[in-house]
């Protein structure tokens, strides 16, 4: 580590060591290294950084969505006692002065209009956050409104307001409107033609609400001011390299200047791909000379980062009588909002995995994303793959039903396999389990019927639908059992240099042998800190393992995100470790070659920290093999290169890997009040190689359980009047507490991906697909309703929806009719 | 801001009298968030935690004189006999963490119409006892609530208690949230039977501007059990009897649509909630018939 | 304004504190415990439960001021807490000392991930099983329905609970 420039802040992470003579290595379920820390409330998080001397930063964001901004006066905030800095559009150091993950389209505090609600127009820096808010109150700025865009009718309309004129990215010399950010076409045989084989042909409307990622450790870091003119900025992040890249053009400053480590990051699940608090950290410490604290609380985190793409979805799927499908037409459309984000891969997923783990021949897919006044949508767990499966999954029951199927044999007869081949072309080249997984699920035994029942008089309502506030004691109660499978890719696809990096030092220290893995991969609560320790362990027969924190002081990792990290870092660390080991061995040979003829012809090994050959014969003591020389090694590792897309037939092989998961819902519905429980989600995965079983089985019920969320409660609402946010707080916008959450079983498939590490798969999105349609396919099943829409709120199974302004712009529920429940 | 700290109830009232736009804080539920999230910044916060009469309660012979700042936990564990009502109610607030800190008076002073005690108190029968330097006054329940988070409170009074009518037959309350545990009402609905007067009253909590009581379904439904002599025969109700009740009930709520459910939906859930009601408090009270007729 | 408390065992005071500062925020950032934490300031995740008189509440809805003169346990005196009730010698640095048998059970079970809901969890935790020692999963739920986990799915979470109450009825505190 490099010599702090200033003094250390509180709760700069320290590296974590962990092994005391167990093995733990791969595919054991060792303890995470950060664990102890954790629960002793000792772990340093984002938000719990302090230094001597720090100012609180704040943001003063717009009121409006869309509006001309036609002056900001800052005189009165400036002159507020304890008020260090206030900043402006104007007061930015650098030409440069957008950021974006793939289009630069995101002004660093607004220019001469805002595009959307919250949207960050000045910054304020004082000795309290009292003082910050207080001064931000009084920074008048004067608002004129503009004409909303607010779905695909108003954003692609002749005279629609653009929302960014003047687009000069790679997107958009191909789009039919400039207000659409990307348009994706996935077009194979002939769908048209293939329709009049068809004997039922099924058609279907859905709408997928917005979902926050509600992770709950608020956007917070704190920048430091260096003496050389740089900044030290520690951040919750997902991937800091990408920051870096984003932050530096903007601040002016080269960027090994611009020195980021990763502080304690409380969840993410996508919401911190794009930057949040750290440009404007890094500005105000700069302008200041002093370290500056930004922390969001929750309602500021509801424009603090991009949302799950809401999304319109028609489908056509045709069959012929023996349950084979014929074709598919399908148009997605997601809300981007007012900035691009990754909205882009978005619709590559969307429209790539638009038919789902289903083998259809004859397809004609298009998926756009558009600019609207709408908060900005970006990544979210299983970003486009999420959406498109909860519309399939209605589309296999309906064909089912019209067939006079089994909906799971239905699925069972279309299901993918190894060798099958995807709309795009590309043939799916690893184990692809999907009957197997539908049959895990459907063949667990079903949880009890009413289990409310007690021995005593009273029912226990929390066993039942409303739990604790007493709405039922049975009354209405129907049960519904639901299937669905997914797929989702893992890694960056379309032709992105998808690569990590690691560091991997090894050396003896007092006669033992200790491995440190440096690698700025951001560690969000998965486990990759479990994990890089046990690859460590495993290739270098090492039990002590030393991960050090994660900076930009070593090549990037690539983001925490797209189910990516256990395959990608993971890979670098197992390519690095394979690497030291060589070294470690030609080292040996040096030194004890002539002792033992096996130093030049038998396959050597490392284990438990001797150099043994194959057949197990000992060598040497890999602490007298290393003496004082330490091999440290820092090397890249990418996964297979993918392609892009074609841009008119979406052709290509551009993905590396899916995953692939099955749920199986069993919900009890109160049919009357439109309250629903779920009972027992049970799902089956294939994760190809668990390295971690606990962590593994943890990323699937925790991806089952977002899933839920967005089934039955999760949901941004905006306002299609004004295209203000209308629940930005944990009062409205409602995530699953225990009492909501079912048991979920857990059957873990290990089918290796010859490609890939170990043969391990991406674990972490797949679960989150399924579960949503799994949900809402169990309701209709209790309920008889449609229901096209996700979250399904009560009012959409009592048939008392109105037209109110409900939903967010992308439509009100269309349930309707009354339950056919027979309650007593 | 001025944190003010009084240590008895009388320099609490003076406080109140000298700042008539101080905000009583207690359990925070309402106050804090508010704080913290920069929607309010009053003057003075009026610290009522140092007071420990406001947590004691007395059940006396008609009436549990509730203090204001009784938890909902205490109302949960030691109140479910003499008040079953709110102790169901005070079951459903929140959290576990807000349960041991939040009380009656706390709901009352902020008037939300979602607060989750309305309902209870006007379906049980209360009186809120209100007091300033000026002197102490009990006001109806039936008065309190004056508008969307408006009350009968004069600037210089603070709740010192609440009179609750014990509970002489079966309550029964209920809400509609869209979570199973931690969430604020769409809906609520509360049923009390009082057999000694053979009358009934209910509360409705998030359906109108304020909680609000169902009183023609009130009506309906005493002049029913009476004219059919159901206190004494403790028959079973007629269908046709419940649905006029649940009914009735849905006709006396005003709703809105808002981010948490639709007007009709609340209409729809208050029917259904006054009908399951009615049939869980009329089996209650046979119940409890039959086991004095065996004694 | 001084606010002075008593905070795991321990006297503390915080002068100029803002009358509308929280008593979270008092811990967090004037009494260096940012154990508890801050994630929704609206009580409505239970991240910052601290027991506060022995009584768990949530920290955020606490005005700094109501806490003067109280006693506040935290997550960072979890590990004291245990060690007092088993009567161990404080400042013992066997491991087994080091984290109460909740904390234990949290990590072993898998129940952290992010982890920043874990310290709410934990003392809620705590207070349930002194007062029930043998739970059922529906006391768990109910009692633990105050405290959002957005990582694991709850799963794990009851696990390390019924793994901390099955410990303590073998009257083993590893």
């Amino acid at each position: 580590m490099t010599a702090p420039r200033t003094r250390a802040p509180l709760g700069v992470p320290t590296s974590l060591t962990q092994g005391s003579g167990t093995r733990g290595g791969i595919g054991e379920s060792t303890l995470r290294p950060d664990g102890v820390l954790k629960v002793e409330g000792e772990f340093a998080y984002a938000s719990d950084l302090w230094h001597e001397d720090m100012l609180w930063g704040h943001t003063l964001r717009s009121t409006e969505a869309h509006a001309e901004i036609r002056s900001i006066d800052t005189a009165e905030a400036l002159a507020t006692p304890g008020v260090y800095a206030v900043l402006t559009y104007d007061d930015l150091p650098s030409p440069v002065k957008n950021y974006g993950l793939e289009f630069q389209d995101t002004p660093v505090l607004a220019h001469g209009k805002v595009r959307h609600h919250g949207e960050p127009v000045a910054l304020v820096a004082a000795d309290h956050p009292e003082t910050a808010r207080r001064a931000a109150a009084k920074i008048r700025v004067d608002y004129a409104a503009l004409p909303l865009v607010t779905d695909e009718a108003t954003a692609t309309a002749g005279d629609a307001p653009l929302l960014h004129a003047d687009r000069t990215d790679h997107h958009s010399g191909h789009v039919p409107h400039p207000n659409v950010v990307h348009r994706q076409p996935v077009v194979r045989g002939d769908a048209a033609k293939a329709a009049a084989r068809a004997d039922v042909t099924v058609t279907g409307d859905y709408v997928f609400g917005m979902q926050d990622q509600a992770f709950l450790g608020p956007e917070s870091g704190l920048a430091v001011p260096a003496e050389d003119g740089g900044v030290e900025l520690y951040v919750a992040t997902q991937w800091l390299h990408s920051d870096l890249w984003q932050i530096a053009p903007v601040l002016g400053l080269p960027e090994d200047k611009v020195r980021m480590t990763l502080s304690g990051v409380g969840g993410a699940f996508g919401g911190r791909e794009d930057l949040s608090m750290q440009i404007h950290a890094c500005l105000l410490a700069l302008r200041t000379g002093k370290p500056v604290k930004i922390v969001y609380n929750r309602f500021e985190s509801f424009f603090g980062h991009v949302h799950r793409h809401p999304a319109r979805l028609h489908y056509e799927h045709g069959a012929t009588r023996d349950g084979k499908l014929t074709h598919l037409k399908c148009r997605i459309v997601l809300d981007g909002g007012a900035y691009a984000s990754s909205t882009p891969a978005v619709v590559g997923n969307a429209a790539s995995l638009a038919a789902g783990p289903y083998v259809v021949e004859d397809v004609d897919i298009e998926a756009v994303g558009l600019y609207t006044n709408n908060p900005p949508c970006g990544a979210m767990r299983g970003f486009g793959a999420v959406q498109a499966c909860f519309a399939y999954e209605a589309q296999m029951d309906k064909v089912a039903a019209a067939l006079g199927m089994d909906p799971v044999e239905f699925r069972r007869i279309n299901a993918m396999e190894q060798g099958s081949r995807l709309p795009t072309g590309q043939v799916v080249d690893s184990p692809a389990p999907v009957a197997e997984l539908l049959r895990r699920v459907r063949a667990r035994p079903l949880p009890p019927e009413r289990q409310w029942l007690t021995a005593g008089e009273a029912p226990d309502v929390r066993a039942l639908p409303g739990g604790l506030s007493n709405t039922t004691h049975g009354e209405g109660v129907v049960r519904g059992i639901g299937y669905a499978v997914g797929i989702k890719n893992v890694g960056f696809s379309e032709g992105f240099d998808d690569y990590s990096t690691a560091r991997v030092r090894l050396e003896a220290l007092n006669g033992v042998p200790v491995a440190v893995v440096h690698t700025a991969m951001a560690e969000v609560g998965q486990g990759g800190v479990t994990v890089h320790a046990q690859i460590a362990r495993t290739e270098l027969g090492v039990a002590q393992v030393t991960i050090h924190p994660a900076d930009t002081r070593v090549g990037s990792a690539g983001g925490t995100s797209a189910s990516r990290q256990t395959y990608v870092t993971g890979g670098a660390v197992k390519h690095t470790c394979e690497n030291v080991r060589a070294k470690v061995l030609e080292i040996g040979r040096r030194k004890f070659g002539t002792y033992h003829p096996a130093w030049a012809t038998a396959e050597l090994l490392l284990e438990d920290g001797k150099v043994v050959t194959d057949g197990g014969e000992v060598l040497a003591d890999l602490a007298d093999v290393l003496g004082d020389e330490a091999v440290d090694l820092e090397l890249e590792w990418r996964h297979r290169p993918t392609e892009a897309f074609d841009l008119r037939t979406g052709q290509g092989n551009g993905h590396v890997q899916y995953s692939f998961a099955a749920h199986r819902a069993v919900v009890e519905v109160d049919t009357e009040l439109g309250l629903v429980k779920v009972v027992e989600l049970a799902v089956a995965q294939d994760v190809g190689k668990a390295l971690n079983p606990l962590s593994v089985v943890g990323q699937i019920q925790g991806g089952t359980t977002q899933g839920l969320g967005v089934a039955v409660m999760e949901e941004i609402i905006v306002d299609p009047a004004t295209a203000k946010v209308r629940n930005p707080s944990f009062t409205d916008y409602l995530i699953p507490t225990i009492l909501d959450t079912p048991a979920i079983p857990v059957d873990v498939l290990e089918l290796a991906d010859q490609h890939a590490p170990y043969g391990l798969r991406g674990v972490g999105e797949a679960p989150t697909l399924s579960a949503t349609p799994a949900v809402l396919a169990a309701i209709r099943d209790a309920t008889g309703l449609a229901l096209n829409r996700t979250p399904v709120r009560p009012e959409h199974l009592t048939g008392t929806g109105t037209g109110s302004g409900q939903g967010t712009g992308t439509g009100t529920g269309t349930g309707s009719g009354q339950g056919t429940g027979t309650g007593t | 801001m001025d944190f003010l700290r009084p240590a008895s109830w009388e320099e609490a009232l003076a406080a109140k009298a000298a700042h008539p736009a101080a905000v009583p804080l207690a359990g925070g539920t309402d106050v804090m968030v508010e704080i913290n999230f920069d929607h309010r910044r009053p003057e003075h916060l009026l610290d009522l935690g140092r007071l420990g009469e406001l947590r004691d309660w007395t059940v006396g012979e008609r009436t549990v004189r509730l203090g204001a700042c009784v938890p909902y936990a205490h109302i949960m564990e030691h109140l479910r006999g003499p008040l079953p009502g709110l102790a169901l109610a005070a079951h459903t607030v929140a959290s576990p963490q807000i349960r041991n800190r939040g009380g009656v008076g706390g709901n009352l002073g902020t008037a939300s119409p979602a607060g989750d005690a309305h309902p209870a108190l006007l379906a049980a029968g209360a009186r809120v006892e209100a007091e300033s330097v000026r002197g102490s006054r009990l006001i109806p329940i039936d008065a309190f609530y004056t508008g969307v988070k408006r009350n009968a409170l004069a600037p210089d009074e603070l709740i010192r208690a609440v009179h609750i009518e014990k509970a002489g037959g079966p309550q029964q309350f209920s809400k509609v949230g869209t979570r199973n545990a931690m969430v604020i009402a769409v809906c609520a609905f509360a049923l009390a039977l009082h057999p000694r007067s053979r009358t009934v009253r209910t509360g409705i909590g998030s359906a109108a501007p304020t909680p609000v009581r169902a009183r023609d379904a009130e009506a309906f439904l005493t002049a029913a059990l009476d004219e059919g002599g159901f206190w004494e025969n403790g028959a079973t109700l007629a269908p046709s009897l419940v649905k006029e009740f649940a009914t009735l009930a849905s006709a006396a709520c005003a709703p809105i649509d808002d981010v948490r459910g639709t007007a009709a939906y609340r209409r729809h859930a208050v029917g259904v909630m006054a009908r399951r009601q009615l049939g869980w408090v009329w089996d209650q009270y046979r119940g409890a018939r039959r086991l004095e007729g065996a004694a | 304004m001084r606010v002075d408390l008593t905070v795991n065992g321990r006297r503390q005071y915080a002068d100029d504190v803002w009358e509308g500062e929280s008593l979270l925020y008092v811990l967090r950032e004037r009494m260096g415990l940012p154990g508890s934490k801050n994630a929704c300031e609206q009580g409505e995740c239970g991240s910052c439960t601290v027991r506060l008189d022995g009584v768990p509440v949530c920290a955020c809805l606490v005005a700094a001021g109501q806490a003067e003169g109280r006693e506040v346990v935290t997550v960072e005196g979890l590990a004291q807490q245990a060690r007092d009730r088993a009567g161990r010698d404080a400042g013992a640095d066997d491991e087994a000392a080091a984290l109460s048998p909740v904390q234990r059970a949290f990590v072993d079970a898998g129940a952290v991930q992010c982890g920043f809901c874990t310290p709410g969890l934990l003392v809620a935790t705590d207070e349930m099983l002194e007062r029930n020692p043998s739970p059922s999963d529906a006391d768990i739920r109910e009692a633990l329905s105050g405290n959002l986990c957005r990582c694991t799915g709850y799963e794990k979470i009851l696990d390390a609970v019924r793994l901390a109450a099955a410990r303590r009825d073998e009257g083993a505190t590893p």
